[in-house]
């Protein structure tokens, strides 16, 4: 981002070394980014919250909010409207300063996550060299919040919440953490950016079809993703059916929202890095960028303006399409017991991360030793892959045989 | 076992501690003419004669008799057999000790009798009220039982909300007799006129 | 914490109120957790006095009495054919049951013999009536495990069969539709391919709910295993339906104390077999009910193909009058098992009505078997009872 601020001044004709409202402009800039961003987040949690409905909806053969707009695609907003204009109620025994500091803390931890988030070749609001470490830092903001939550509202279930969440995102982080090493190891940088320039357009070229290792990385990416972001089946500390709700309780209003805003908005950053770290990112095929050659930038005009839109309906797509699984996910899966869920990730996933991060150590040096290896190894990945895939759907075909069911797309809207 | 072969082995154990078979009803049964001896009874029913279940505990109130009546519904999964027990106890004091150690189903069920129809149950481990709140007082299936007025200030009983209203019906019959008085008045007025 | 905190109170005694009890667990330290009545997996108004150790819980005391409407004293001021309607909002998942018991009972006390026809309209409204209850049990006990899709899945079906029980009498939930010597209503007209077709459909649809769910591993590992009840066990706590069935007791009221057409219709009766984990665990109940939905798809068939033509009541005097002191019990296989009436003759109106219902012996295991369990697996044993609190609480 400073070196587009650079070019910019340089094209009002200063020098941003010697400028002395350069530091200004810097600041002033860094104001419309964060507040941007803000918005970013806060929009895409909103729309998310209506989609979720809607792929609710659609799941469980009702109509879910379809009257506000088209499919119902302002009920976002509505609700976003009623929270404001709720009454913002604390209970009387509630720690009242950390009851109401709580949802900032949230807030916070998941804003700053953004900072880092590429969105397409150029568009990144800090390209730094320390992203992936960063975002797993703040990232754990949010566990902060939920325990002061769920401690300061002297309620006995948000308090069994707050405790199980704290419980299992700092147990996830672990083979999170872990996993996300793994496409550090192999392009040898910390930044996002730098990590899908690594990688390529296409998906024998990504990380998770690098080798056996990788590709269980991003399972257990994907898994500890769920559980940090208190997904089924891992949403414990919002156990409706046990705990009433968890960790908010007994928020209402604007705050109970900034919980809800957090939780949707995390799809979109775990989806955003699974897409980063393991699927190549907003590479556009046949444009492969790398830190040799960047060929959008070796465009000329127009075409790199196309190139860059290209690169961030790309990256927007791989996303969505990981958030739709999030929430296909929610709908069809119960819920796992806590015991269950620490004998998941403390006897399974830890081991496996650390031994895929080992693997992956010694399978760099053979393929150095024999890069041939590397390119079988990715093709039969891959094909492995799109077989997986082409099983899927066959035996869905077959349910719905089974099943008398049949495809519906246009009804219930 | 059909139950009079139940009977003759209860008759033969216990011989007059059991009352005689009542056939004249639908179910028949048989009268333990002591409540003390229910205890033995039961786990002889339970060992000897395989009534592995104790499926219905009920009281009834007798007040024309002075008696409180318990019947013990007795069942057997492994025999497929069923048998009724009576009990009759005094209607000021009723008192008679627990099933709950021969059959744990009789935990709830005696719970249940001990709320609503006042009978103790003695040597139960956790005899309290299980329908009604634990401050209530009397026992509502007593034949005599009266409500009382109110409960924690809360009124059991309240005006029917039903006083005070009139049938459409009957509105609207009303409204046509007023109707019809009002106009021959005034064909009278016409007529005076 | 230590010993000396431990303190064990005073033995519970008559005149121990419920917060003389709570007060004894405070005594050890530990948490007391009031579970209801207002939660939202306690299948109504019941509260769980729960006490845990972090998420282990030491015990869980059912407290019940909520939804006391006193129906047992109802029936004694009322007509024989005027308690018809109360014996619905006995049970209100499955009302066509309690309707049934009732009409039994008053019938064994008058001898009478109800025609065959309202024979067979009572036993295809049951068996409806047993698939819908079974559905909304199948489904709020998968949304308590978490999964949420299931149950509008078996409310969607629910949907159907409520339908046409609304065809069939009018209405939805509190049917009133049996009467003292029969039916009150004929079947419609083409009733009986009305009901194949949902038949023909909700067999497809158990196929797939049993890929969505009962075989779904993680439901598969939270309740396999969970809180088995030995078969002994269950019968000395008076489980019944399929909460016996489902210890693998072998045992259906309608096969072993034969009453109305049951004994000349084929049916299997599922047991549970420990197919998951141990026999009698909740998966095994979970499983019995599915199985049972099948079973009940057979009747219907077999119901409607058999159905013969003729009276739909019995010549009843417009007063029924039981001379006081004849007694009779009846038993018949609720949704919920094994349902008791006991019915006391006396005049005009019931001397005596006492209905043994299969959740209220249900509660009374929960507390046993709650010790050790965690606090999710205490809504998932509830929900594997499938105890309804107004069935609990008459």
């Amino acid at each position: 981002m400073q070196a587009f601020l650079d070019s910019l001044i340089r094209g009002w004709g200063h020098d941003p070394q010697t400028w002395v409202w350069t530091q200004l402009i810097y600041v002033a800039f860094m104001g419309l980014f964060s507040f941007a961003v803000i918005n970013f987040a806060a929009v895409t949690a909103g729309i998310f919250s209506w989609a979720e409905r809607r792929v609710a909806g659609r799941m469980q053969s009702r109509v879910g909010p379809n009257r506000a707009g088209p499919g119902g695609f302002y009920q976002w907003i509505a609700d976003a409207v009623k929270l404001l204009t709720k009454e913002d109620l604390v209970p009387t025994e509630a720690d009242q300063f950390l009851f109401r500091i709580a949802p900032y803390f949230m807030m916070v931890g998941f804003a700053c996550v953004f900072v880092a988030l590429p969105f397409s070749h150029r568009l990144v609001i800090a390209e730094m060299n320390v992203g992936v470490f960063y975002i797993i830092a703040v990232t754990a903001l949010i566990v902060v919040g939920i325990i002061m939550s769920g401690w300061s509202s002297n309620s006995k279930w948000s308090l069994f919440g707050a405790i199980r969440s704290a419980a299992q995102i700092i147990s996830y982080e672990i083979p999170a953490g872990m996993a996300l090493m793994i496409p550090v190891l192999l392009s040898g940088t910390l930044s996002t950016q730098g990590i899908i320039r690594a990688q390529g357009p296409w998906p024998w070229e990504w990380y998770i079809f690098h080798d056996p290792a990788s590709f269980a990385a991003f399972f257990i990416y994907f898994i500890s993703a769920l559980a940090e972001g208190n997904r089924t089946p891992f949403d414990l500390p919002e156990a409706e059916s046990e705990l009433v709700s968890g960790y908010n309780t007994e928020y209402s209003g604007m705050r109970f929202s900034y919980f809800f805003l957090v939780e949707w908005g995390n799809m979109w950053v775990m989806s955003a890095l699974a897409t980063t770290m393991f699927l190549g990112g907003w590479q556009v095929p046949f444009l492969p960028v790398t830190d040799a050659a960047d060929k959008i930038a070796m465009l000329s005009g127009g075409w790199t303006v196309l190139a860059e839109l290209a690169s961030i309906a790309i990256f927007t797509f791989k996303t969505l399409f990981f958030v739709f699984i999030v929430m296909w996910l929610r709908w069809t899966l119960p819920r796992i017991r806590v015991d269950q869920m620490m004998n998941m990730c403390w006897k399974y996933l830890v081991p496996v991360s650390f031994a895929a991060v080992l693997f992956v150590a010694g399978w760099m040096l053979v393929i150095h030793a024999v890069p041939a290896l590397d390119w079988i190894m990715r093709i039969v990945l891959t094909a492995g892959g799109a077989i997986t895939l082409v099983m899927f759907w066959l035996r869905t075909l077959q349910n719905i045989k089974d099943t008398g069911d049949k495809f519906d797309f246009t009804s219930n809207w | 076992m059909t139950a009079e072969e139940i009977h003759a082995q209860l008759a033969a154990k216990f011989g007059e501690r059991i009352g005689p078979l009542m056939p004249p009803n639908k179910d028949s049964w048989a009268l333990v003419n002591k409540a003390e001896d229910l205890i033995e009874i039961g786990q002889f029913c339970k060992g000897e004669l395989g009534f592995d279940c104790l499926i219905n505990l009920s009281g009834v109130d007798w007040p024309k008799k002075n008696q409180i009546e318990i019947v013990y519904h007795l069942y057997s999964y492994s025999k497929r057999h069923q048998f009724v027990l009576k009990v009759q106890l005094d209607r000021t004091a009723p008192s008679l000790p627990s099933l709950e150690s021969v059959w744990k189903s009789a935990d709830w069920l005696e719970r249940e009798q001990y709320d609503l129809l006042g009978v103790e149950f003695r040597g139960h481990p956790d005899l309290r009220r299980i329908m009604m709140p634990d401050d209530w007082v009397g026992h509502p299936l007593r034949k005599d039982y009266k409500e009382q007025a109110s409960w924690h200030n809360i009124e059991t009983t309240r005006e029917s909300p039903l006083d005070g209203f009139v049938r459409l019906d009957d509105l609207t019959k009303r409204k046509a007799a007023a109707t019809a008085a009002i106009v021959p008045a005034a064909e009278k007025k016409e007529v005076l006129q | 914490m230590s010993e000396a905190r431990r303190g064990t109170g005073p033995e519970p005694t008559m005149d121990m109120t419920n917060k003389e009890v709570m007060k004894r667990i405070e005594y050890t330290g530990d948490m007391l957790l009031n579970m209801g009545p207002q939660h939202p997996s306690t299948h109504g108004v019941i509260n769980f006095l729960v006490q845990t150790d972090g998420e282990v819980m030491k015990r869980a005391i059912p407290e019940v009495g909520y939804l006391h409407r006193s129906l047992e004293k109802i029936a004694e001021k009322c007509t024989y054919n005027g308690y018809m309607p109360y014996t619905d909002r006995i049970d209100y998942i499955a009302a066509m049951f309690a309707n049934q018991g009732w009409a039994m009972a008053i019938e064994r006390l008058l001898d009478v013999k109800v025609p065959r026809r309202a024979e067979y309209c009572r036993v295809i409204a049951c068996e409806l009536n047993r698939i819908s209850s079974h559905l909304v049990a199948v489904g709020t006990m998968s949304m308590d495990i978490g999964a949420v899709t299931p149950f509008p899945y078996a409310l969607r079906e629910r949907e159907f069969i409520n339908d046409l029980l609304e065809e069939l009498c009018g209405a939805r939930l509190t049917y009133n539709y049996l009467r003292i010597g029969g039916v009150a209503f004929d079947l419609p007209e083409s009733y009986g391919d009305k009901v194949l077709t949902f038949v023909d459909h909700f067999e497809k649809i158990l196929v797939e709910f049993n890929r969505l769910i009962t075989y779904n591993e993680i439901f598969v590992q939270r309740l396999a295993n969970l809180a088995p009840i030995s078969p002994e066990l269950a019968i000395e706590y008076c489980l019944v339906g399929p909460n016996l069935r489902g210890s693998g007791v072998k045992f259906d009221v309608r096969r072993d104390i034969p009453y109305s057409i049951y004994p000349e219709l084929q049916f299997d009766i599922p047991v549970g077999r420990g197919e998951l984990g141990v026999t009698g665990d909740c998966w095994d109940r979970f499983w019995v009910r599915v199985a049972e939905m099948r079973e009940s798809c057979r009747i219907l068939r077999q119901c409607i193909a058999q159905i013969p033509e003729g009276e739909t009541m019995a010549k009843m005097p417009r007063k029924i009058k039981v001379p006081e002191g004849v007694e009779a019990s009846v038993r018949i296989e609720s949704a919920r098992g094994d349902m008791q009436y006991y019915v006391i003759g006396g005049g005009e109106n019931a001397y005596r009505c006492k209905v043994r219902t299969g959740s209220f012996t249900a509660m009374g295991i929960i507390d046993p078997l709650s010790r050790g369990l965690m606090v999710a697996d205490l809504v998932a044993l509830i929900a594997s009872l499938d105890v309804v609190a107004p069935e609990i609480d008459r």
